[in-house]
């Protein structure tokens, strides 16, 4: 097995114009940093999660991973080629080989064709099979999702918002690809099969060495799923690691959060208090210094200025955050 | 307190004649939050749907049953009655926000859209408010992000766009189909406590589509199970989860990955596939994939009937599952 990673990348930086208020903000155009110097790297054959508050760039840094959006800066490296200055055949070559599932899957499909022809296009363009053996492969690959072979003739709008999911699903296996960068592609499914599908990925994990990046808001099935797991906020990553590692000794006090508030099935525990006081920052006027300080009931002096912490750590656990060890026991101690 | 709203045997049949919902009652209370849960496909959606006459014209069509809602029949409203009912009865949080966000106006357009449904308001109280719901949901930069359009917004932003159109005007019943799914569990949390507050301290009542069944814990007085398009089991929520009587969802309690964190390996899965509305089982429609099936299971459809008298448990299933649970904890 090759010793590089299958798709790196290093201090990706993507924003976006936005306009302001009023008639001013039409030519005062303002800069959005969605995805803020991010490094990761994705190991050939793994599971990488990633997680984070709503809006805090996942999905773009998944598609800006796969060249489906424009970065600003920073360079990515697919299989040991680097694609800033890459070629028609380098993209073509990426396409073949990686397939994103897209967080809304109805806009994903196409209305106007049935779940049968958007996935049999897809076989024909990457030419996966022969045209005789399309439709038993469109049926397998339906029924692998869950779905049956029926459900070939229907459009996007006769389906179930979890059917949708999996019809999204079906259509990117069809590339066959060596990556997949699934987009909460399960978010929309209910627990069982939810379950199924986390379990297909796992299977093709095994048996074809799939490497999966998987955004997702429900660390449960993260826990169960990743081998690794990145936590974002407000467009950096603040605490990558071994999922276990993260999950049992958080070092950044907005993992800590995220994992305290993992709901519970239990009936007698309410709402949780507020987990974070104040509000996200805005990344149209990101915060001086570390980007959660103005959530952190740790933050201090040298929190608030400069430029926000690099990650550090042994390598194989990093954090975005200046508390030392002793006082990072306390992120996770029930009492505090 | 009188129910609010009440669905009476609501039937939705395709075109071919199949039954995609199928009877399904329920009633609702003023400030009451009640959870819709079920399988992907099972009909939680397209029951929402029918409330407020929202399904696919010509394709489905409502074949019987009634919704009254304040003593009017729903079903029978014309679509004058009915624009004006979702003005200011009735609200909708769609499942997929981007195709009922319009992508040509911007996100304070549409709000102004629907806070104007309640009555006239200057454009500068329509901002000022469009402004407030937006911080409510939790959007940073709210003054900024109304002029945004909704392919500007990530996917829980989006969501949560669709929550604060939703409430913008005032509804007395809120249906929520999904209405977290996009969001992370901080964020969650903060839009499961405004849903909360507003029907405490407005006795707003809130249908609640969710199939996170940790969701319907922390905040449904009760929960409705839907399988196959019949309602299989409703309860007060402590009891159900504590005490289900039907095998479906005592399955469904089985598989939350949070019921095993610790777990390794494949996640626990509820054997088979759900069913079809081609190929419906005769019988009970849970009867392929039940462990406990018997014959009786496979011929007569159970109905709906009280668990324990004056609960409000009920449960569609020949043999519930309420006894055997009793009898296991009795040889502790
Ligand atoms: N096309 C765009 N134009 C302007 N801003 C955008 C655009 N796409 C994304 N953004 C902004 O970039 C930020 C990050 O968005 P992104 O969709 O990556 O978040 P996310 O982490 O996937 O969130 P979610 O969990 O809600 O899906 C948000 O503030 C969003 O409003
Ligand atoms: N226009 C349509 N024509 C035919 N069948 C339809 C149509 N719309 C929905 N269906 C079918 O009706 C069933 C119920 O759909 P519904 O959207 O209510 O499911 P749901 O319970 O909301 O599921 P999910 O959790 O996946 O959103 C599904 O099997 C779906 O395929
Ligand atoms: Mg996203
Ligand atoms: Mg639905």
């Amino acid at each position: 097995m090759s010793s590089h990673p299958l798709l790196e990348v290093e201090r990706l930086s993507v924003s976006f114009p936005v306009t302001g208020p009023g008639l001013k903000g039409l030519f005062l155009k303002q800069k959005l940093h969605a995805v803020n110097a991010v490094s990761l790297q994705v190991e050939p054959g793994s599971v990488v999660g990633l997680v984070g508050e709503s809006g805090s760039g996942k999905s773009t840094l998944g598609r800006a991973m796969l060249k489906l959006e424009p970065s600003c800066a920073g360079s990515i490296t697919f299989d040991g080629l680097q694609l800033d200055n890459a070629t028609q055949s380098d993209i073509a070559r990426l396409r073949q080989q990686t397939a994103m599932i897209f967080q809304d899957p109805y806009s994903s499909l196409n209305p106007r064709q049935t779940l049968g022809e958007a996935i049999a296009e897809v076989l024909k363009v990457h030419r996966k099979c022969s045209a005789e053996k399309r439709a038993s492969r469109v049926d397998e690959l339906l029924t692998l999702t869950g779905l049956s072979g029926d459900y070939k003739s229907r459009y996007p709008k006769q389906l179930s918002g979890g059917q949708c999911q999996r019809a999204a699903i079906a259509r990117a296996l069809a590339i066959e690809p060596r990556l997949i960068v699934a987009d909460e592609c399960v978010a929309a499914l209910d627990v069982s099969i939810q379950a199924q599908i986390v379990n297909l990925l796992l299977e093709l994990q095994r048996k074809i060495n799939l490497t999966l990046l998987f955004i997702a808001h429900d660390l449960s099935i993260v826990r169960r799923l990743c081998d690794r797991v990145a936590v974002m906020y407000l467009g950096r990553i603040v605490e990558e690691g071994p999922t276990e590692s993260v999950f049992s000794h958080p070092r950044h006090p907005y993992t800590a959060a995220l994992i305290s508030a993992i709901p519970d099935i239990d009936p007698e525990r309410r709402l949780p208090d507020t987990l974070l006081r104040g509000e996200p920052p805005s990344p149209l006027d990101l915060p001086d210094g570390c980007a959660f300080h103005t959530r952190c009931c740790f933050a201090r002096e040298a929190c608030r200025k400069g430029e926000a912490p690099e990650l550090r750590g042994d390598g194989n656990h990093q954090y975005a955050c200046l508390l030392e060890a002793g006082e990072a026991e306390r992120l996770t101690d029930p009492m505090r | 307190m009188s129910p609010l709203l009440t669905v009476d045997s609501l039937t939705i049949t395709t075109r071919a004649g199949l039954n995609l919902v199928d009877q399904v009652s329920f009633s609702l209370a003023p400030g009451e939050m009640l959870g819709l849960v079920g399988e992907s496909g099972s009909g939680k959606t397209l029951t929402c749907r029918a409330l407020l006459q929202l399904l696919p014209e010509g394709a489905l069509q409502i074949t019987g049953g009634r919704v009254d809602f304040d003593g009017r029949d729903l079903l029978r409203l014309s679509p004058r009655e009915m624009r004006q009912l979702r003005g200011a009865g009735v609200g909708m949080i769609f499942q997929n926000p981007s195709t009922h966000i319009n992508p040509l106006m911007t996100i304070g357009q549409q709000m102004a859209e629907s806070l104007r449904l309640r009555g006239r308001l200057s454009r500068k109280e329509i901002r000022a408010r469009s402004v407030s719901l937006l911080e409510q949901v939790g959007i940073p930069s709210p003054e900024q992000r109304l002029d945004s359009h909704a392919h500007e917004f990530s996917g829980g932003m989006r969501q949560r766009a669709m929550i604060a159109i939703a409430l913008a005007c005032s509804p007395r019943v809120l249906i929520a189909d999904e209405p977290t799914t996009a969001l992370d569990v901080t964020v969650q949390a903060q839009i499961l406590k405004l849903l909360d507050g507003l029907r405490r301290e407005h006795g707003l009542s809130i249908i609640m589509i969710t199939h996170d069944l940790g969701v319907v814990a922390q905040t449904c007085d009760r929960v409705a199970v839907l399988y196959g398009g019949r309602i299989c089991e409703i309860a007060a929520t402590a009891d159900l989860l504590k005490h289900p009587a039907h095998p479906y969802t005592r399955g469904l309690i089985a598989c939350q990955p949070h019921a095993n964190v610790n777990a390794q390996g494949p996640l626990t899965t509820i054997a088979g596939a759900p069913p079809t509305a081609e190929e419906m089982p005769a019988g009970c429609r849970f009867h392929p994939r039940c462990p406990d099936a018997q014959r009786r299971c496979q011929t007569r459809q159970p109905v709906v009937h009280d668990v324990a008298q004056e609960s409000g448990h009920r449960v569609a299933c020949h043999y519930p599952l309420q006894r055997l649970i009793h009898r296991e904890l009795d040889h502790e």
